[in-house]
């Protein structure tokens, strides 16, 4: 039997797409392959669009059963800018909503594929980076100099303030780093729980705990049923944890005059 | 005794990192639900925020459980 692990493996689809070591004109020598984590982000993208596509195809003013449900998470995103980052919320919602529906379709897809693209560290790290990079680069384009603000906190006394500022800056700078490993933490250990306790039913049907599998096949195969019921719920909870950090930091920097 | 047996035992008492978060998760939720008790209409408004400290608090456990799977691994 496959360890808890196994599932993590980026391998290549099939020999014929794996197409070796190429060298590519910038990046230099790359081992290049259509692999399963290529193929689980692809659907992920091709879900989100395609749902996104369904739902606003055939717009009508009185929504159907389809279009409540895209509305409902526009709503949810809007809702959330606006109520975060206030009136400049609407410039910043697509790029939350991007990255929320992205996020979800990739966790959701997990449960339902063999393979999760979010649980893999160099997926998340990029979202990290890009949501950290544009919060520096909006912050210094918005604000030029003054974004160092940010590091020194008027509400605290004088002679705490470099103290407290040199803390900020540090809780600053491991911001990508906790939106990176919290996603990646969340999706591979929920994973690697439904495993083993999976592999406890596949031990207990095949009879290698002999008597006792009578006693562990129920209690593991309940809770597996009840693992997948949270990890659906994970699954929306870290997406949206990711939009709404994303906002939160977003916020820091738009509303750098007048932090409310 | 062995590197291999002392590697597990570490990858196990790294995961104690857990401990704290579980701490953290369980005051968080035991808050709010005191809290709304007192005053249920204004609990609707506030489970963003109830999700944003959950995961936040969840966050430190999550980089206990990454340490012990690098170093379980590793």
């Amino acid at each position: 039997m496959a360890d808890p692990l196994h599932q993590f493996q980026v391998k290549p689809l099939t020999p014929a797409l794996d197409f070796g070591e190429v060298t590519l004109p910038v990046v230099g020598q790359v081992h290049l392959a259509f692999t399963n984590s290529h193929l689980a982000m692809t659907i992920g993208f091709l879900l989100v669009v395609g749902f996104l596509t369904l739902v606003t195809s055939g717009a009508k003013v009185v929504p159907g059963r389809t279009q409540a449900v895209g509305e409902t998470l526009f709503g949810m995103i809007d809702g959330l800018t606006d109520s975060i980052i206030g009136h400049d919320g609407k410039k910043y919602f697509p790029f939350v909503f991007t990255v929320f529906t992205f996020i979800l379709g990739m966790n959701l897809l997990g449960m339902f594929l063999s393979f999760t693209a979010t649980s893999q560290l160099a997926v998340t790290a990029t979202f990290g980076m890009i949501t950290f990079l544009l919060v520096v680069i909006i912050g210094i384009r918005k604000n030029g100099l003054r974004f160092l603000k940010l590091f020194w906190p008027t509400g605290a006394p004088l002679v705490m303030r470099p103290i407290v500022g040199l803390i900020e800056f540090f809780s600053f700078l491991l911001r990508p780093l906790t939106l990176t490993l919290r996603l990646f933490g969340n999706m591979m250990g929920g994973h690697i729980a439904l495993k083993v306790f999976a592999g406890f039913v596949a031990t207990a049907v095949i009879g290698a705990a002999g008597w006792f599998g009578v006693l562990i096949f129920p209690l593991a195969l309940g809770m597996t049923i009840g693992l997948t019921a949270l990890e659906f719920l994970v699954a929306f909870l870290q997406a949206f944890v990711f939009a709404v950090l994303t906002c939160i930091y977003l916020n820091d920097v738009v509303n750098l005059d007048h932090a409310h | 005794m062995e590197a291999e047996a002392a590697k597990l035992i570490g990858a196990g008492i790294a995961m104690s990192g857990m401990i704290g978060a579980g701490i953290g998760v369980g005051n968080i939720f035991g808050q709010f639900l005191a809290g709304a008790l007192r005053n249920p209409s204004a609990a609707g408004s506030q489970i963003g925020n109830l999700f944003v400290g959950a995961a936040l608090a969840e966050a430190l456990g999550i980089l206990a459980f990454v340490m012990g799977i690098l170093i379980w691994i590793s």
